[in-house]
Order: structure tokens, then C-alpha cells, then sequence
């Protein structure tokens, strides 16, 4: 994702901000994501209006700081980053619309306009080369004569023969390949794979369900997921971000998840926390984050923060999976189908449900020793299925 | 009690709340489900919250083995509501 659009402003100059609280509604290419607050404030200024198309990493709006004239976060002149270049002001915040943990990834705009050419705001830019419209020969109607969105758009009402809008499908597919593309151009993978026994943990969820309304049942996908983060979290060099050659290990683990779109695409935002809640509350938020994918109404932060991947294939009918990471995070685990395989055990052969895990990991942040212990974590934690559905097992 | 024609339907009904791409008269009602409509545990599971919410029936999951093809549902909701 490297742009988004405006949908609509949920505040408006005035209102009071608490962190977390939902401001914007934004369009992407994947989904209509909530846009939360990062900061407590009252909001000031809004910079892009609905219907706008921004780069990532864009200036949506200006808040001001508790007790923080608003006359001084007007006077900003960098409105890259507000908050932090303004002296003496307290936290004054900028909203903005990215939606990823790197940087790095956020597109750098359009280059400079050379000297003659026609000025075309990035918005109208962008516009432009979706509508097939050239911007050039458009006469703008902004300030200076500049192209604007609206000029961009009007001309590609009065030419019939332009190119129809993209769907979303195909956005998503596009911005899948970029990740894709940077993941496997970047990151050197190395790949694990471990059969994990199932038969304790099948039993346990059985009975577990058993006594439990339709409404509170658990499903593996969840008892594997909070027995990755388990693990991720006595693994600190699979959970985080690699940004600008370095690893910065995440303090908490959010485990995105892996989720297939039904109209074709893949999403992996992150369930938060999963390292330290119990099994009981990670099911509801599952169900809750798939749901939410499918209709598209996910919030930012989740779409921004997995530290780790989990995807999960084995009701497809794989065995095995062996998966690219999603940049800047640093591993994935992934599953297969769950079904019954032989063991051998002690000299005796037993037929038991398993699941082949496997670990894509980034070789520039850990290395296979680390890596195989981190995957028999998770095989030992799987086998003590009751003390992994506590919050710190 | 709730007739045949209203289990049908609410089956239906849900089913394509999960899977929009379903088209009901499409669906061969005695092959299995999950081979003719793409459907994760997780729908599978949000399949039974619905029915089990629309119909008021508990459906243990020891049961899900039972619920195969469309008709295999319908006749379990069908013993189930007039039990």
C-alpha cells in the first residue's frame, strides 16, 4: 500500500483527541481502514480533504497539544513532521496516513517538476496516471496555474476514452506483489520445518468445547497463534522490524495474521498483544479481525503493527508452507493441514494428529540454530495446551 | 417447530451472508458442502453461530461430523427443532 484516499473525517477542528480514538476513514487498496489518533490532543487543522488520493506518509492533520496555543501548530513550517521540529511546544501531533511500521517503504513522492513543466500536485499526479489523463496538457485552475485533483478528474469526465478505474482486486494484487517483490529482493530466507504433535491439544480443545456454548468455542488457528507469540516473545529476533540495516526487536508480540479475501487478495493485520492473553480473549479478537477483513473495515493500527506472521494453509490441504515475509517484519510461521500421521516414539509407532510448522526467517537478524529452537518452543508449548491458554503460559 | 421450507432457507440465507459468491441454485444438496462452497473453519464456524442463533438449536461440535452436504444440515436442524 503507498497511497490512500480520504473517505470522510470523523472530528473536525475543535474536538477533543484521545489516543486511539478513530479521526478519518481512508481508502487503500486493501481495504477502508479506520484511521486512529496516535496522540491526545484537540485537532486543528485538517489538511487533505475526502475524496483526496495521498501518498503514504502524507500530512492528513494538525493537532495541537493539551494547553498548546493553536496559533502555534498554524505557524509549523514543516509539515512532514510537526510534532517533533516545533520548539517549545509540548506534543503536538501530526495524523498522517501511514499505515505501516517503515519508513523505508513510504514512497518518496513524485520527483521535482523540471523547469517548463506544468505544476501537478501530487494528488493530481497520481490521479492522473489512474485515469490515464496527462496532466501536462491540462490547464490548471490552483494556485499558480498548478493542475489540481479536481482539474484531473473533470478532464477525465469529458474524455470517454480514458482508462477505466482499476479495481480493487487488481490494486491489491499490485501491492501484493511490491511487499512480495521487496521481501524476496531484500530479505535472505532461511526455512525450517517441524512435524508438531496435535494429539494432546486436540483432545484438550475437544473437551474445552464441549462445555461451551457455540459462541465461546475455540478453534486451533487460535491455540497455534497464541503458541507462536509464546514463543515469539523468548524469541525477540523473529518479532520486529528490520528498518535501515538494523533489527529492532518489538516489545510486545502482534501477531498478523494471514487472512484470504474472498474476493481474491490476502490481508495480515495484527491481533495485539497475543504474547500476554489468555487463549479465551484471542479467539473473540480472531473471529472479530476476520470478519472485520472480509468487510474491510479494519483500523490502521492493525494493519500497521504485526511484528510476526502467522498464515495458516492447512485447510487448503497442504502439508507444508513455506512462506515470504511481509517487510519490514522478520519471520513467518506458517501451517499446514492438521491430520493424523504416523509417529515413531520410544520404538513403537503411533498414529497422532500433527501439523507441519514451518519458519521463513530473515537470515540478516537470526540464524538456523536460533530458529529451530524458536520452532521447538513453539512444538513444546502445543503439547501443554492448557497452560498455553493462560495469558504467560 | 419449523418446517423444511423455513430450514432451507435460513440455511441459505446464512450460508450466502458467508459466501456471497454461493449460488443457492447451484448448490447440489447431497454432495458435500465444503467441496462445492470454499469455507474455512472459521466460517465454518460462524456458519453455526448463525444457525444456532436464527434457529435457537445448540449444535455440540461433536455433531459437526454429521453435518456433511446441505441436506445432511437441513435434516439435523430439521430433528433438532422439532425435538
Amino acid at each position: 500500500m503507498d497511497e490512500g484516499t480520504l473517505l470522510e473525517w470523523k472530528v473536525k477542528p475543535g474536538d477533543a483527541v484521545k489516543r486511539g480514538d478513530i479521526v478519518a476513514v481512508v481508502d487503500t487498496t486493501k481495504a477502508a481502514i479506520d484511521v486512529e489518533s496516535w496522540v491526545e490532543g484537540t485537532v486543528h487543522e485538517l489538511i487533505v480533504q475526502p475524496g483526496e488520493t495521498v501518498p503514504v506518509g502524507a500530512l492528513l492533520a494538525i493537532f495541537s497539544a493539551q494547553g498548546e496555543e493553536p496559533e502555534a501548530a498554524k505557524a509549523s513550517p514543516a509539515p512532514e513532521k510537526p510534532e517533533t521540529k516545533k520548539a517549545g511546544t509540548k506534543t503536538a501531533g501530526a495524523i498522517t496516513t501511514e499505515a505501516k511500521p517503515a519508513p523505508a517503504a513510504a514512497p518518496a513522492g513524485p520527483p521535482p517538476a523540471p523547469a517548463g513543466r506544468a505544476k501537478v500536485s501530487p494528488a493530481a499526479r497520481k490521479r492522473a496516471e489512474e485515469l490515464g489523463v496527462k496532466p501536462e496538457s491540462l490547464t490548471g485552475t490552483g494556485p499558480q496555474g498548478s493542475v489540481t485533483l479536481e482539474d484531473v478528474e473533470r478532464a477525465a469526465k469529458a474524455a470517454p476514452a480514458a482508462a477505466p478505474e482499476k479495481s480493487r482486486a487488481a490494486e491489491m494484487r499490485k501491492t501484493i506483489a511490491a511487499a512480495m517483490a521487496r521481501a524476496k529482493r531484500e530479505i535472505p530466507h532461511y526455512y525450517l520445518g517441524e512435524t508438531v504433535p496435535l494429539a494432546a491439544a486436540t483432545v484438550w480443545l475437544a473437551e474445552y468445547n464441549a462445555g461451551r456454548a457455540v459462541t465461546e468455542r475455540v478453534l486451533m488457528a487460535a491455540l497455534l497463534l497464541k503458541a507462536v507469540a509464546s514463543a515469539a516473545k523468548q524469541f525477540p529476533e523473529v518479532n520486529g522490524f528490520y528498518r535501515d540495516g538494523t533489527f529492532i526487536p518489538a516489545p510486545a508480540v502482534h501477531a498478523g495474521v494471514a487472512i484470504s479475501l474472498r474476493g481474491g487478495g490476502l490481508i495480515a493485520p495484527a491481533i495485539h498483544d497475543v504474547d500476554s492473553r489468555p487463549l479465551s480473549e484471542i479467539m473473540p479478537a480472531l473471529a472479530d479481525l476476520v470478519q472485520r477483513a472480509r468487510a474491510g473495515s479494519l483500523r490502521s493500527s492493525e494493519i500497521a503493527d504485526p511484528t510476526i506472521t502467522v498464515t495458516n494453509l492447512g485447510e487448503q490441504g497442504v502439508e507444508d508452507v513455506y512462506g515470504v515475509i511481509y517487510p519490514p517484519q522478520v519471520a513467518l510461521v506458517g501451517f499446514g493441514r492438521v491430520a493424523e500421521q504416523v509417529i515413531a516414539e520410544n520404538g513403537a509407532i503411533r498414529v497422532v494428529p500433527a501439523v507441519r510448522a514451518s519458519l521463513s526467517a530473515d537470515h540478516r537478524v537470526s540464524d538456523g540454530h536460533r530458529g529451530a529452537l524458536f520452532l521447538a518452543k513453539i512444538r513444546a508449548l502445543l503439547q501443554e495446551p492448557e497452560n498455553l491458554a493462560k495469558a504467560w503460559p | 417447530m419449523t418446517d423444511t421450507d423455513t430450514i432451507r432457507d435460513t440455511v441459505l440465507a446464512e450460508l450466502m451472508r458467508i459466501a456471497p459468491e454461493v449460488e443457492p441454485e447451484e448448490l447440489e444438496p447431497a454432495t458435500p458442502l465444503r467441496d462445492q462452497v470454499d469455507l474455512d473453519s472459521m466460517d465454518w464456524l460462524n456458519f453455526i453461530i448463525a444457525l444456532h442463533t436464527r434457529l435457537q438449536v445448540d449444535i455440540p461440535e461433536s455433531d459437526y461430523a454429521k453435518l456433511v452436504t446441505l441436506n445432511d444440515v437441513i435434516g439435523y436442524l430439521e430433528k433438532k427443532t422439532q425435538a
